[in-house]
């Protein structure tokens, strides 16, 4: 088949999916709903893999005109480069997984068929925003991920104990995905006023043949890029919403918050490197940001007792990470780890919603303990996550964090000590968070360690094909130091626009070895302290009130939550309080309230003249003919 | 006698005659004297050489239409004794506004334009079945059908309204 | 005495302007005058063939057939009207027990 068949297929099949469940769904059979859902995923992975083979130059596919006014045109279009192929394996891939794991977790659920709906329909959006050949057709997608994004995290929206708080953490999301919506809005109208094109490349080829715009539009327009990239992907100042947004079902959370969605910021940002390129302020403040956010993150994730909330925060920090890698021109390193990021936080997702399915829907890991007796598949794939993001040396996390490190120590020595310390206190969370769980005695009520089971054969197989794939997933970009030829680097280079011309670095090899030694001496040693914490001194985490100084401040996220609160919700609330009290109460009730009230009596006055009695009404026409008339002859 | 003399008396009993649809006290006489109306203007429509609208004239209005008023006034069984009156004041505005409404026709006609006589055809035949059908069903086809569809709607709209089973007003 | 061509003989157009307005003038007075309904689609239809009259004449004046047609089309509104205001009356009597418009009143707030 011709590449653009191939992806207009692929772009077809989840939506075709979404159309059958969400109209038919619900008078299907569950395994039908799920069979479809996961099904057409899985033809659309095997379509990308046969796009993956068969394409290596960027090719355009105009679907149609949105929007055609004057000089402004729209298109839908699609191109398919190396950067939009790795997106789409990793989309439909992990999706594919994803989908299969929720026909097991979501089988009790009632609205299963919604459920797989608006899965279906996440990937078709997400779809739209990785292959759009335009900004216009990403904003697309963007709000569509973020819709679906907005329904499945408030998806138990009607639960009897926790409806409430899922609405309310979906709003949250909504919310501030809205105020980065408006930065990424902002961008695309300056980048109109600028290029007047929204097209990648016509924007980057422009840029590329050294027609720049004037600094400060450049600054502009990247940083309102950024700030919607830190809306989507969770950054410092947007990123409170995506630790709440673990409300939503475990399969959601692993595919939408952990492995796609979030990442959509950084794509945007990879997208644009050529404009990112010339804009240095930007790419400091994107390097700052993603530093402190990858920093607080570690540390807030250090005293979380919700299993999700951990990783929640984990996959903040890694986000940040990976912004930091942004930050410094790191485009292919950020890809990279990426794409194995997208494969241990999947599995360790998926692995945390087999281990909650297994304590009947309990999240708190102090009533855990000691589980790698009762589920041994999600035991050891687990492990295999937690040494993968921590970093243990020839795991995938090892070789992408190596990379990142790397960039670090070629920019700055200061950056790269502070990431060491964040990757250090990932290593360390990690690790408690795995030994609590899985290590020890079980700590919980007998009637739930009565009920401990393995999840089923279609929970537990995407389980050990994401644990496959972070064990080896550093193969992509191996160094030349282990005979590694770099392939991501020349696979993204070759055929995305702007990134063959980025310099990537490359260290020495007598570089590298240090890096990495220091990178597994802090992994082992995090491994090493968490081990003697948690397992040999038997310790579990207090409860909340136990806890002091950093401890606590940890525990209670930083208060930035609070915080916030205090800046931006509590004065708009007392805002609107005046505003309610002095200008509605005083001014506007009265004034429509005087409208009202003349209507009423200029309506009690008249009404006396709509007597009811036909002749009347016929004697007042008669009258107004003549008046009419007569108006005419004397005009005339 | 002279066609002017025809016309202005045919012209007086016309007017005479729908004077008296309006001032007879019983509803069946002034169905009768409309119907005498009827044939007044149909004179008036053989005189200016219109023979077909003539017949028509006297076919659909004095002969369907007015047969179905008085069809209606038989079976509502409407007496003298139960005709509504009108009080005098009423009627001395009306009659006033009926008035004035003339006045002002005319004098609104008063200052019309007419297209003086000599510009007028001599051969005066438009009027005849023949023309008239030729217009119909050439110029004005499109109207024609639309009219039978007016025509449809109003039957039905006419059985819809006097079914017996349903009381539509309460 | 021929029939064609009356308004050669003498007969002018205003003849038949002030013939149809008065025609019309009386119609009106009796819609306001007369309250029973039945004679008020009378006095309706009066006015309706004092226009048709007016259209017949200038349509012989001007020797043009199109102000025929459009007698035609005016007597087949005329046609559909009366049948549907009198079934519209009729229903109204069988409530109402009357033909009275001044107690045709429901329109009233």
């Amino acid at each position: 088949m011709a590449i653009d068949k191939l992806i207009l297929t692929i772009l077809a099949l989840p939506l075709i999916g979404a159309l059958i469940n969400g109209t038919m769904g619900k008078s299907l059979p569950k395994i039908v709903v799920g069979s479809i859902a996961t099904g057409v995923m899985f033809v659309a992975f095997a379509l990308a893999v046969l796009v993956f083979n068969s394409n290596h130059e960027a090719t355009f596919i105009h679907l149609f005109k949105v929007i055609h006014l004057d000089d402004l045109e729209l298109n839908a279009r699609l191109q398919v480069d190396g950067l939009s192929t790795l997106m789409l394996l990793i989309v439909t891939g992990v999706g594919s997984l994803i989908h299969l794991f929720s026909m097991g977790y979501m089988k009790e659920d009632e609205g299963y068929y919604k459920f797989f709906t608006y899965l279906n329909l996440f990937i078709f959006a997400m779809l739209i925003l990785i292959l759009g050949s335009n900004y216009f057709m990403l904003f697309f997608g963007w709000e569509g991920v973020g819709i679906c994004s907005y329904l499945l995290i408030g998806f138990h929206y009607s639960d009897k104990e926790k409806g409430m708080l899922n609405g309310i953490a979906a709003r949250k999301a909504f919310i501030m995905n809205r105020i980065g919506d408006l930065g990424l809005l902002i961008a695309l109208f300056l980048m109109l006023m600028q290029f007047g094109t929204l097209e990648y490349n016509e924007v980057g080829n422009a840029i590329l043949a050294g027609d720049l715009p004037s600094g400060w539009m450049l600054f502009g327009i990247t940083l309102c890029l950024f700030i919607g990239a830190t809306g989507k992907s969770a950054q410092i100042p947007l990123f409170t919403w995506l630790p709440d947004a673990m409300a939503g079902p475990t399969p959601v959370s692993a595919l939408i918050h952990a492995a796609t969605m979030v990442t959509a910021g950084i794509f945007l940002v990879v997208r644009s490197n050529f404009l990112f390129e010339h804009a240095p302020q930007t790419q400091e403040i994107i390097l700052y940001i993603g530093l402190a956010t990858s920093l607080m993150a570690a540390f807030m994730a250090m005293r979380q007792n919700d299993i999700k909330k951990v990783l929640a925060y984990s996959t903040v920090s890694q986000l940040g990470f990976i912004f930091v890698s942004l930050g410094m021109g790191g485009y292919v390193a950020a890809m990279f780890h990426v794409t194995t990021h997208a494969f241990f936080k999947a599995l360790l997702f998926l692995g945390s919603g087999s281990v909650i399915h297994a304590m009947h829907h309990e999240q708190d890991i102090r009533k855990m303990g000691g589980l790698k007796k009762y589920i041994p598949i999600t035991h050891i794939t687990f492990l295999i996550g937690t040494c993968a993001i921590a970093g243990l040396p020839f795991l995938s996390g090892f070789f992408s964090k190596d990379e990142i490190l790397a960039h670090a120590l070629h920019h700055n020595v200061v950056i790269y000590v502070i990431m060491a310390i964040s990757a250090l206190l990932t290593a360390i969370y990690m690790f408690r968070l795995y030994f609590v769980v899985f290590q020890g005695e079980f700590r919980g009520d007998d009637h739930t360690k009565h009920h401990l089971h393995e999840s089923p054969l279609n929970m537990t197989l995407p389980l050990i094909i994401l644990a496959v794939l972070s064990l080896i997933g550093g193969l992509l970009n191996v160094p030349s130091l282990f005979g590694g030829n770099h392939w991501l680097t020349h696979y993204l280079g070759h055929s995305t626009l702007g990134l063959n011309k980025v310099a990537e670095v490359h260290l020495g090899d007598s570089q590298t070895m240090m890096l990495m030694g220091v990178a597994s001496v802090l992994a082992l040693g995090a491994l090493f302290f968490a081990f003697v914490k948690f397992v040999k001194n038997n310790s579990v985490p207090e409860s909340d009130e136990q806890l002091t100084g950093w401890a606590k401040l940890s525990a209670n996220k930083l208060y930035i939550d609070e915080l916030y609160n205090a800046l931006f919700v509590k004065p708009i609330e007392w805002i609107s309080a005046a505003l309610h009290r002095f200008v509605e109460m005083l001014f506007l009730n009265r004034l429509i309230d005087g409208f009202t009230m003349v209507i009423d009596l200029s309506g009690q006055l008249v009404r006396k003249w709509q007597t009811g009695i036909v002749s009347s009404y016929l004697f007042w026409m008669v009258t107004g003919i003549v008046g009419l008339m007569v108006y005419y002859i004397v005009k005339f | 006698m002279s066609l002017e003399l025809i016309a202005t008396i045919l012209g007086g009993l016309t007017v005479g005659s729908a004077l008296m649809v309006v001032l007879s006290k019983h509803p069946v006489r002034s169905v009768l004297y409309l119907v005498l109306t009827f044939f007044m203007i149909s004179s008036n429509y053989i005189l200016m050489n219109a023979q077909f609208i003539a017949v028509v004239n006297i076919i659909v209005y004095a002969g369907a239409i007015m047969v179905l008023f008085l069809f209606v006034l038989m079976l509502l069984n409407l007496k003298q004794e139960n005709e509504p009156r009108t009080s005098f004041l009423i009627k001395i505005a009306s009659v006033l506004a009926g008035g004035a409404l003339f006045t002002v026709f005319i004098a609104a006609l008063k200052d019309g334009v007419v297209i003086a006589a000599s510009s007028v055809v001599e051969a005066n035949d438009q009027g005849l079945v023949q023309n008239l059908g030729q217009l119909l069903f050439t110029k004005y086809v499109l109207p024609f059908e639309v009219s039978s569809v007016l025509f449809i709607a109003a039957m039905v709209g006419a059985v819809m309204l006097a079914k017996r089973e349903k009381q539509m007003i309460d | 005495m021929t029939l064609a061509g009356i308004f050669q003989s003498g007969v002018s157009i205003q003849f038949y302007m002030v013939l149809a307005t008065l025609l019309f003038s009386i119609g009106a007075v009796g819609v306001l005058v007369r309250r029973n309904a039945i004679i008020l689609l009378m006095c309706i239809e009066l006015m309706l063939n004092s226009v048709n009259l007016l259209l017949v004449a200038f349509s012989t004046y001007f020797g043009k057939a199109d102000g025929q047609i459009f007698v035609f089309f005016i007597m087949v509104v005329a046609a559909a009207e009366a049948t549907v205001g009198l079934s519209i009356l009729v229903m109204a009597y069988r409530n109402l027990r009357t033909t009275d418009v001044g107690l045709f009143n429901k329109l009233k707030g």
